[in-house]
């Protein structure tokens, strides 16, 4: 197996707050694994720093063995590295259909002179992009808000719709930050199912940060355990789940 | 009907005139709003700057205008607006953009573009000096004057030729900025920049870009209501200057963020102001038989012309009072 995401000796502070220290990780390709760890333990800044939206200290962040440290994140988009946001991002004055179809990349009309020159080519491409949009929104079950404002959503459809923009494209890995936060049981399923069907039949390979421990021991392995800025323990869920280390850091000493 | 005429021509033009200036301008302000999220203070120089590109041209090439048949600095124009955007780029690049990257706060590039406000206005003063000069070099500013096919209709309406071309520009600019907003990818780009500039860049959009485009467009505006200005009065250095708080004040009237808000904000504060210093009594001058004396001497303008520039404060005060987002509910394009 080969890690897509090599995370090497990365460290990040905040003023005098080291937040990130020393911490190396590897995501193997294909794999959904699991990132979890005590609130400040530091998972949200490590996502940032290797989805290119926050500038590290000293380290290195390779995917796929390219060196993609302190890249922005629209380059990373374009390499196939995507993430979703802790709080869900959207953009509020479009609607949830425009949302999804602002996501795929290269599009022709991209280029202003294609609109002019090349009409034909911007509106065929338009109207492809637009039928994989709608089979997302089904694919994601908000078919019938699908002409709403995206800001009037709900929190739970907003983490769905955030789930829908990784998949308008065709993605390498994709850092899914709390994505079952908010989201109901009945949902939740689908999610589950729609993140395992993605990893089996598109060959996504997944960094989750989740604190619902079900979901974490249905969908991952193997678990990172992150605490203090570093990595704590790594390995199958049952292993973590009976380390009393973790335990220790989730609850305090007994 | 004389008294309509006069009215038409001192309200209806006039107003429309300063409303498309204004018009104009509160676009590029609008726009680098809603983009980089701070008020550009030195929007009016960058007018002066394009003014000033167009006269140097003229004075290039004095006779270009002749061949087709319009004013000089108008076939100059694009050109003028090629390179005030470089220059809007230019500063972007120099000034503001090792700011941003630092991430300060908005106030700081406020008072770096203030900064910048003072810089192009002296720069613009040495070479072009103090006075003022007019745009037309070995041209006559075209008039056109409509007589109404009435009788005892004595006044025509008066038009000139730079005003023409100003309304037809403007229509221009709304409807090209409509179609670009709305169709085309990158319009859309910026519409999702503004509205969220994180999840932009994690949907794969180069945010440098679109600030570089953003530029482009706010300095292309600023030359076309620059030289415009200047064709329908004269340039001076500081003549955009002074119209930079009425800018705002349509800007922030129209919801600061929003262009379509920014035009329909532009024509309120030029309609304001050339309703509040005209002299209503005039249109009662045909009633007079029937109204006391007094009412019809009397001077009946709201304000002098001296005070127009209060004008836009009044409708910007009542404007954050009754509907502090603006007319359109501003914020995002």
């Amino acid at each position: 197996m080969t890690a897509i995401i090599d995370v090497r000796h990365v460290n990040k502070a905040f003023g005098g707050l080291r937040v990130i220290n020393d911490c190396s990780i590897q995501v193997e390709a294909g794999s959904i694994t699991g990132l979890i760890g005590p609130n400040g333990a530091g998972k949200s800044t490590l996502f940032n720093i290797i989805a290119g939206s926050l500038p590290l200290d000293s380290g290195q962040v390779l995917l796929d063995g390219e060196d993609i440290t302190n890249r922005p994140a629209n380059e990373l988009f374009h390499k196939g590295l995507l993430r979703t946001f802790q709080i869900a991002h959207e953009f509020s004055q479009m609607t949830a259909l425009e949302n999804l179809m602002m996501v795929p990349p290269a599009q022709a009309g991209e280029n202003l002179f294609n609109t002019w020159l090349k009409p034909t080519r911007v509106r065929e491409q338009d109207a492809e992009v637009r039928r994989r949009a709608l089979e997302v929104i089904d694919f994601i079950g908000l078919h019938h808000v699908r002409n709403e404002l995206a800001g009037n959503l709900s929190g739970g459809q907003k983490k769905l719709l955030e789930l829908g923009r990784t998949m308008m494209t065709d993605a390498r890995v994709v850092l899914l930050d709390e994505i079952a936060a908010g989201v109901n049981r009945t949902l939740l399923g689908d999610l589950v199912g729609n993140i395992e069907r993605l990893n089996r039949e598109m060959g996504y390979t997944f960094l989750v940060i989740e604190h619902d421990m079900e979901m974490i021991a249905r969908l991952c392995d193997p678990v990172i355990v992150l605490a203090q800025g570093s990595v704590m323990v790594q390995g199958a869920i049952e292993d973590i789940q009976n380390n009393p280390e973790v335990i220790e850091a989730y609850f305090g000493t007994a | 009907m004389n008294e309509l005429v006069f009215f038409i021509n001192n309200v209806v033009i006039a107003g429309s005139v300063t409303g498309s200036i204004y018009a104009i301008g509160a676009i590029g302000v609008t726009l680098i709003f809603s983009i980089m999220r701070f008020a550009h203070f030195a929007h009016a120089d960058m007018m002066t700057f394009g003014a000033f590109m167009a006269l140097l041209l003229t004075a290039i090439f004095p006779g270009a205008g002749a061949l087709v048949g319009l004013p000089t600095a108008i076939v100059m124009l694009p050109l003028a607006m090629l390179l005030t955007s470089a220059l809007a780029v230019g500063i972007d690049r120099a000034f503001y953009k090792p700011l941003r990257a630092h991430g300060v706060k908005p106030i700081v590039m406020v008072i770096g573009s203030l900064g910048v406000t003072l810089m192009l206005q002296g720069l613009i003063r040495l070479f072009s000096g103090t006075g003022g000069q007019s745009l037309y070099i070995d041209e006559r500013k075209e008039i056109f004057r409509l007589a109404l096919p009435f009788e005892n209709v004595r006044a025509p309406i008066v038009v000139t030729e730079p005003q023409v071309i100003l309304f037809v520009l403007t229509v221009v600019c709304v409807l090209g900025l409509h179609v670009f907003l709305s169709r085309s990818r990158l319009g859309k780009a910026m519409r999702a920049m503004s509205d969220n500039p994180d999840l932009a860049r994690a949907s794969g959009i180069n945010t440098n870009t679109i600030v570089a485009v953003t530029w482009v467009i706010a300095g292309g505006l600023a030359a076309i209501a620059g030289t415009l200005l200047s064709l329908d009065v004269t340039f001076k250095p500081d003549l955009s200057f002074f119209l930079l708080l009425p800018i705002f004040a349509a800007a922030i009237v129209g919801g600061v963020g929003h262009p379509y808000g920014a035009i329909a904000g532009g024509f309120v504060v030029g309609f304001a102001e050339t309703l509040a210093v005209f002299n209503w009594s005039i249109l009662l001058r045909p009633f007079g038989d029937s109204l006391p004396e007094w009412l019809v001497q009397a001077n009946l303008a709201f304000v002098g012309t001296e005070y127009k520039i209060v004008v836009p404060f009044f409708i910007l005060v009542a404007i954050l009072i009754w509907r502090p987002t603006g007319i359109f509910k501003g914020k995002v394009i």
